[in-house]
Formats: structure tokens, C-alpha cells, sequence
């Protein structure tokens, strides 16, 4: 028999447990990823990973987990995988734990369970505040040890550019740069597997890591891939606002019982410290007796923009807010929460055991991506797999906090298997492929190269037309959307694809030009950018994060559909497709009671 | 009234095998600006203090939270993570270099991999059956996590490796962050099953005994581990694993 030839793009949670799987059916995964695997931004996760597996005494169970995930997303993910994923949570959380994650215990020497934002149970496995850290590197820690063994291969410091099809349209391989050598090279494979995570770049600053261009996904798009819901992008409710990026402050501060709260009085010049419990205004659970300050991500963003801006009751009338842990006894902060406090302390210069801090919404992840089926994680392009944030499938219209993980890994599971079973079918593998077809490819992309390093002649810098669109990505394509804004979103972008062809490139050289790589990114990211604002202007309801003030109402009649984007000869055109609800029956989703 | 500026010093090297240079750029302050901010100014005006054209700054980095570990580099001296450099904590001029254990790629960036080399050579992982549900994993108290949870926050920075005097052109010494994951993995109850061929890595040349205690190592983490109780601990394992070895005979 053959052996079939695996390629997967992207070293953090999803590509590692897709190589695992690749690896364990015996088959040689080859690994391409930007930055050091070890290095990939699922170690920003910092809360957690949810599973039911009940161990609080409180009648959780894996149909609640579904039942919430739907819910939470507002009814707009196809529910049989999302079921699938509830009901292997509970074994995920025991493989990590084979694997040595040093997930919190209790007196007994069980995992610990906490609350999370969606919920009314303790359902979030956590190890102290760098959960995600403590999960890829054991992922990680188990590719090394395939690596050591030869069934891993590892090409670090490499970019994807493209794939390579043949004249079927079937993936045969890609295109990747060296980017060290800024080499472009073609490798042949039988199937890819696409773990290449989140677009926060898109927004110019985000809670997500550099890397996070979703470039490959819209190289991808370009090829001929869907692209689904793009529009539904969620902005999470607690950051540390910087202006590099915008930290992370994890739900887990809420779930350990963190509250938000503003003063009372506008513009309030006292220390927080020194205004009393009566002045002062907790928004959260005021608005929300129920679920309280674990409202899901979108309502609690929405509120804070409602308190900041309408009602005026911003922090001496900036948009910020206050995030209290200070009620929380230290040892507890220090067991549970170390990691973030500590991030807060090294950048904000203020210790959070004693003073609140101050936090603001930031765009944090995006719950559409490539579209892949409804059971393999397969695109719509034969060989092309997608697993993690890079694709649409678990999440709906909103993600529920510490649900990012466990679709990770489940989906990263799936694919790898999946992608075999695709290479093992096939009666023709890449061996049978022509040379012509990988030459055509990578001269293709060496080309785009070679005419951006040979323009002598431009003036815009592309930092600037990064900071521009990530700008009025933010202003007009996150918390509150007016299609009018949107459609002048649409022209600035429009503009400064004018411009980008102006590029003035500042590094020519042929040896480690970050510069180059960041430009191809960010020819990458402007089209991401207008898939994501036609999809957004389109929607005429509100649904999950998507919220329009102009169509305040979930509309299931006209807009119970997945948004699916697809490239027609250099145009972005939009189809619908069916949710599958075969499952949970439609009702109306509102936070303000129990469910 | 005329904007704050401050003066960024960076250690410049287009390749490996051309000339060291070194290049003054002066910048504008704002508040709450960090080492990373400064390098982005760079690169959107990548103009030195004498007005000559340069090019942006080659350098690592991704997080930007200090928990991925990719911008460790030299800053004013010391080996430490970049974007929580802060401009205001810093002495001016700021002066940015690579660390210097480690093959110089470009600029402030350097290739790091003989780390991930050694966590290879020295077994670091749990060997698992497959990742079939087999069941929970192996109790574990709460101390022992607190303490296997502090050895696991390490990002492979590098920053201890490049204070240690012990990590030069004539030692292979594999720094203090492997031999603390090798503790790590040693104190889990499925990875302590294991523990022998983990020690055996770490005997000889470049291992536990090219420790001369310097203790310079824990200074740096940025994580603030435990460093130097791990090289003391796993120095301990060796040195019994090897009277026992002498006993068995092997």
C-alpha cells in the first residue's frame, strides 16, 4: 500500500492534536507553522476548557453543554457536530489529563471545576489562569515525542502562500516561503489540514497574537474556498487597552467572582477604593440577576458600550470600566488567577489585588471561517481540511468562553483522522501529480514576491494602511453596525487596496524580510476585511455579536442561514445555506432569566 | 510645545556574516509604550536620528503578553522579554541587542531551536498509550500541582540560558529551563515511570554536572520559576539514578 502524505498548516492547539492523530494512524505528518509550534497563540487562552462531566453535584450533563453552546450562539451553528463535540469533552479533558496537564485540583486530588460566562454550572477545567499555555504544551510535548520517533516532521519559520491544485481543482500540495531565506518552495501532499487560527489583524489591534492574520484562510478564499458567517466576530467584554495590542483579561476573573461595575455619579474623581458599595453601579448583575457578571461575552460588551456611551458613566468619561477582584481573598486570586493579575500588574503598572482594574471590550475572535461540512472538517475544495478558530463550524453567532479549546481539539481530532482516510481513498496520489502543476504554483507566488521587492517607485507604508483598515474595521465592524458606516467601510477599504498597490516595500533584501511576509499578509487581510463588512452589511437582523440597532430583532425567518462567501473572478459574492436544527427547537435567547 | 522624544540604540546585522553596526533612532514618546512599540515606529519611519535610510528591525515576537516567549532579547543589558520592557522603567538611551548563546538570524532575532532540540534529547513529555478514552488521568494533590504548575509556565525564552556563564562556545551545557522540565515531568506520577532515560540525558557533557551554580539563572525568568530548587533537585535524581545504575550493574 502506499503511504499518503499529510501536510498541516499551523502549530497551535488544533494542528498539534490534528498531527497527533495523523501520526498515531501511522501516516507522516509534515507540520508548517510561522512562529516556533510552542510559540502559537493558543497560550493566550487563558480561562479554560469546558466539559460536563458533573463533578460538582450539580446535574450538568453534555446535553446542558449542547443545549448552552446552541443557545449561546444563538441557534445559528449546525447542531450535530456541537453535539458531538459536548459529548467528547469529557474524554478530552482525560486525555490532557493523561498527557500531564497541570490542570487545577481539588482536596481529593480531582480536576476542579469553574463557572464560565453562558452557563449556571461549574463546567471549565482550568489550570490556574494559562490554560491554554498548559494545553499546547502538552500537545506539543506529545508531537516532539512523535518527532523524535520520525512520524512528525517539522517545517518551522514557514509561511503558507497558497495551495496547489491540479486542473481538477484538488489539492496536491502547497506553496510555502522560508522565512529566514525568503525561499518559496512547493511540497506535495495528498491532503492539507488548516489550523491557522484567528484574524484579529484584520482589526488592526485585538486581543489575538501577531501571527493572527488569517492570511492562509484568505489565500484559501482566493483559491476557491468558502468562507462562512465571516461576519460574526466577537468582541470580548474585559481588555486591557494597549497600543500594540489589547490584553486579554480572562472571564475566569468573573467566573472566580470578579464584578464589573462603574460609578454612579458621572466622571466620579474619587479612587475607586473610596467610593462606597451604595455608589456604586453593578451593571451586570443589576441588568442580569441571573447569570450576573457570567453573561455570554456579546450581552455583557454590549452593556459595557451602553454604560460607557449612552449612559456617560465611562471612568472619569474614558471607556473603561471597572473589573473588580479585589473582595476575592489573595490566596484564592494567587491559586486561580496569578497569570492574569500578574499580566495586569507588568503592563498597567497597578497591583489588581488592591486596586480594580480597568478593562474595555476588544475584538477577540472570530466565529467564522473557512466553511467545512458538516462531518470531516473537509472544505469545499477535495483535499483542503480546516480545523480550529480558522474555520466557521462550532461556535454559531457567538462563542461561548472556554469553548474555543475543546473545538479545537475536537476539531483538530476529526480532521486528522479524516484527512488519512481522504489520502488512503484516493486511487491517484500526489506522486502522480506533474511537476508543471507545482512550477505553475510556485512561480505564480514567486512572482507576487519579485513585483513587490522590484517597485522602486512607492510611497504608502504598509504599517500605516494595517493601522487605517484595522481603524475603521474597529469603529464600524464590531460592537454596533450601521450599514451606512459599513458601506464607507467598504470604500476606505476600497482605497486602500488603491494604495496598497503603492506599496513602498522599505526591505528589499532576500534574507529575513519580516517586511515582505507582512505585506503579502496584509494583501491577504484587506480582502478578508471586505468578506467580513458585506456579510456584516448584508444581515439585516441582530443575531449573537452581530448587532444592528436599525434590526434589533433575531429574524429566523429570513436570517436563520449561514453566510457563505466565495471568490468569482476577483468578486466576492455571497450564497446562504440551511442551519441544521435537527435537534434543539428555535427559541428566543435573553440572559435576563434562567433559561 | 514640541513632542517628548527618547533615543533607541539597536545592534544592527543584516546576515550572520556581515558587519555588526549599530543605529540611534530617536522616537516619540506616549505613555504606556513598550520595547515592541518602539520597533513598530521603526518600521513605519525607519529613518536613524541622522536622517539615513534604514530598513525596519528584524526581531520575534507574537504574544505580546509574555507567555509565548519570542521577543527575548538584550534590552539596556539584560536578557528579558520585549514587550514587557517598558520605556518608562527604562534608562535612556535604550539599548536593544540579540542575545548572544544563540546563532544571530537578523537583527534582534536569533534562532532558538537547540532548545526544542534538547526537550527532544531529554524526553520531555508523558509517554501515553494513544489518545483513546482510557480514563481519567493519574490522581495528583494539590501541592504537588501547585509545585508542577509552576515548572510548566516555562516559555523557552532563552533568557536563562543567556545569563548562564556555563553556556559558552566550550560547554554544551543544556541550561537550566531543560533540566527544569526534566524535574517536571520526573514528579508527574506516569512521567516519574520514565524517569530513567531523562537522567541519563542529562549525564555527561553538557548536562547537570556543567552546573556551577551561578544562580543567575532565576534572576531572569520571567516566570519566575523555581530555577535553581530544579537544578538542585534533578542534580539529586542523577546522582542517585547513577549509584543505583553502578549497583544493577548497567
Amino acid at each position: 500500500m502506499r503511504q499518503p502524505k499529510i501536510i498541516i498548516v499551523g502549530g497551535g492547539l488544533a494542528g498539534l492534536m490534528a498531527a497527533i492523530k495523523v501520526a498515531e494512524a501511522g501516516v507522516t505528518a509534515d507540520l508548517f507553522s510561522i512562529v516556533p509550534v510552542k510559540r502559537s497563540h493558543s497560550v493566550c487562552a487563558q480561562g479554560g476548557i469546558n466539559a460536563a462531566k458533573n463533578l460538582k453535584g450539580e446535574g450538568d450533563s453534555t446535553w446542558k453543554h449542547f443545549d448552552d453552546t446552541i443557545y449561546g450562539g444563538d441557534f445559528l451553528a449546525n447542531q450535530p457536530l456541537v453535539k458531538g463535540m459536548c459529548e467528547a469533552a469529557p474524554a478530552i479533558i482525560d486525555l490532557l489529563d493523561r498527557m500531564g496537564v497541570m490542570f487545577n485540583r481539588t482536596p481529593e486530588g480531582l480536576l476542579d471545576f469553574r463557572r464560565f460566562g453562558g452557563t449556571l454550572y461549574h463546567r471549565t477545567a482550568f489550570a490556574g489562569a494559562t490554560t491554554g499555555q498548559q494545553l499546547l504544551y502538552a500537545l506539543d510535548e506529545q508531537v516532539r515525542r512523535f518527532e523524535a520517533e520520525d512520524k512528525v516532521k517539522k517545517f518551522e519559520g514557514w509561511t503558507f502562500l497558497s495551495a496547489v491544485l491540479d486542473h481538477a481543482g484538488v489539492c496536491r500540495g502547497i506553496c510555502a516561503m522560508d522565512l529566514k531565506t525568503m525561499e518559496i518552495k512547493t511540497f506535495a501532499c495528498d491532503a492539507a489540514i488548516f489550523c491557522t487560527g484567528g484574524i484579529g489583524a484584520v482589526f488592526g489591534r485585538s486581543t489575538n497574537s501577531v501571527v493572527c492574520t488569517g492570511s492562509a484562510q484568505s489565500a484559501l478564499f482566493q483559491q476557491g474556498a468558502y468562507y462562512a458567517n465571516g461576519e460574526f466576530i466577537q468582541v470580548h467584554p474585559t481588555a486591557i487597552p494597549g497600543e500594540d495590542k489589547l490584553r486579554l483579561m480572562s472571564e475566569s476573573a468573573r467566573g472566580e467572582g470578579g464584578r464589573v461595575w462603574v460609578p454612579k455619579t458621572p466622571q466620579d474623581p474619587r479612587p475607586a477604593r473610596q467610593i462606597p458599595e451604595t455608589e456604586r453601579f453593578y451593571f451586570l448583575e443589576e441588568w442580569y440577576p441571573k447569570y450576573g457578571n457570567l453573561v455570554p461575552r456579546d450581552v455583557a460588551t454590549r452593556a459595557i458600550h451602553k454604560v460607557v456611551y449612552e449612559m456617560k458613566l465611562g471612568l472619569a468619561g474614558d471607556p473603561a470600566v471597572y473589573l473588580d477582584v479585589t473582595h476575592i481573598p489573595r490566596e484564592v486570586l494567587e491559586r486561580k488567577l496569578e497569570g492574569i493579575l500578574e499580566i495586569y500588574q507588568k503592563f498597567v503598572g497597578v497591583d489588581p489585588h488592591v486596586e480594580p482594574m480597568k478593562v474595555f471590550p476588544a475584538m477577540h475572535y472570530t466565529m467564522g471561517g473557512l466553511w467545512v461540512d458538516n462531518e470531516n472538517q473537509a472544505t469545499n475544495i477535495p483535499g483542503v481540511y480546516a480545523a480550529g478558530e480558522c474555520e466557521y463550524q462550532y461556535h454559531g453567532a457567538n462563542r461561548l468562553g472556554a469553548n474555543s479549546l475543546v473545538s479545537c481539539i475536537y476539531g483538530g481530532g476529526i480532521a486528522g483522522t479524516a484527512a488519512v482516510r481522504y489520502a488512503r481513498s484516493l486511487e491517484s496520489g500526489c506522486e502522480n501529480t506533474s511537476p508543471a502543476v507545482y512550477e505553475r504554483e510556485r512561480v505564480r507566488q514567486q512572482d507576487i514576491s519579485d513585483a513587490l521587492l522590484n517597485q522602486h517607485t512607492g510611497t504608502e507604508n504598509p504599517l500605516a494602511i494595517w493601522r487605517e483598515m484595522g481603524d475603521v474595521m474597529t469603529e464600524n465592524v464590531t460592537v454596533i453596525r450601521y450599514n451606512a458606516a459599513m458601506q464607507k467601510t467598504m470604500a476606505k477599504l476600497d482605497e486602500l487596496s488603491e494604495r496598497f498597490k503603492r506599496i513602498n516595500l522599505q526591505d528589499r533584501t532576500q534574507w529575513s524580510n519580516q517586511t515582505l511576509n507582512f505585506v503579502r499578509e496584509l494583501g491577504n487581510m484587506l480582502i478578508l476585511a471586505q468578506v467580513i463588512t458585506l456579510g456584516a452589511i448584508a444581515r439585516n437582523e441582530t443575531r449573537g455579536a452581530h448587532y444592528k440597532p436599525e434590526f434589533p430583532d433575531r429574524d429566523d425567518r429570513n436570517w436563520l442561514k449561514t453566510t457563505i462567501a466565495s471568490w468569482d473572478a476577483g468578486k466576492i459574492k455571497l450564497d446562504y445555506e440551511a442551519v441544521d436544527i435537527s435537534l434543539l427547537p428555535l427559541r428566543e435567547r435573553k440572559y435576563t432569566a434562567a433559561k | 510645545m514640541a513632542d517628548k522624544t527618547f533615543i533607541v540604540k539597536i545592534k544592527r546585522q543584516q546576515r550572520p556574516d556581515e558587519a555588526v553596526r549599530w543605529e540611534e533612532y530617536e522616537l516619540r514618546y506616549r505613555p504606556h509604550m513598550n520595547v515592541i512599540i518602539c520597533l513598530r515606529d521603526i518600521a513605519e519611519k525607519p529613518f536613524t536620528r541622522s536622517g539615513s535610510e534604514s530598513t525596519p528591525v528584524s526581531y520575534e515576537a507574537n504574544c505580546l503578553e509574555e507567555i509565548c516567549g519570542a521577543c527575548a532579547m538584550i534590552v539596556n543589558g539584560k536578557p528579558r522579554q520585549a514587550c514587557t520592557a517598558l520605556v518608562d522603567d527604562l534608562e535612556k538611551p535604550i539599548r536593544l541587542e540579540p542575545l548572544t548563546k544563540f546563532p544571530l538570524i537578523r537583527d534582534l532575532q536569533v534562532d532558538r531551536s537547540s532548545m526544542f532540540e534538547n526537550l527532544k534529547r531529554t524526553k520531555c513529555w508523558i509517554p501515553i498509550d494513544g489518545t483513546y478514552d482510557l480514563g481519567p488521568g493519574p490522581r495528583m494533590s494539590p501541592e504537588t500541582q501547585e509545585v508542577g504548575y509552576a515548572l510548566s509556565q516555562c516559555i523557552t525564552c532563552g533568557n536563562c540560558l543567556e545569563i548562564c556563564p556555563k553556556v559558552n562556545e566550550h560547554s554544551n551545557f543544556v541550561g537550566a529551563a531543560i533540566v527544569s522540565q526534566v524535574r517536571l515531568f520526573n514528579m508527574h506520577p506516569t512521567g516519574a515511570m520514565h524517569a530513567g532515560p531523562r537522567l541519563e540525558a542529562l549525564m555527561g557533557p553538557g548536562g547537570i554536572e556543567d552546573c556551577d551554580n551561578a544562580q543567575n539563572c532565576v534572576k531572569v525568568c520571567p516566570k519566575g520559576i523555581p530555577l535553581t530548587e530544579s537544578l538542585a533537585a534533578v542534580n539529586g535524581q542523577v546522582l542517585v539514578h547513577a549509584v543505583k545504575s553502578f549497583f544493577r550493574g548497567s
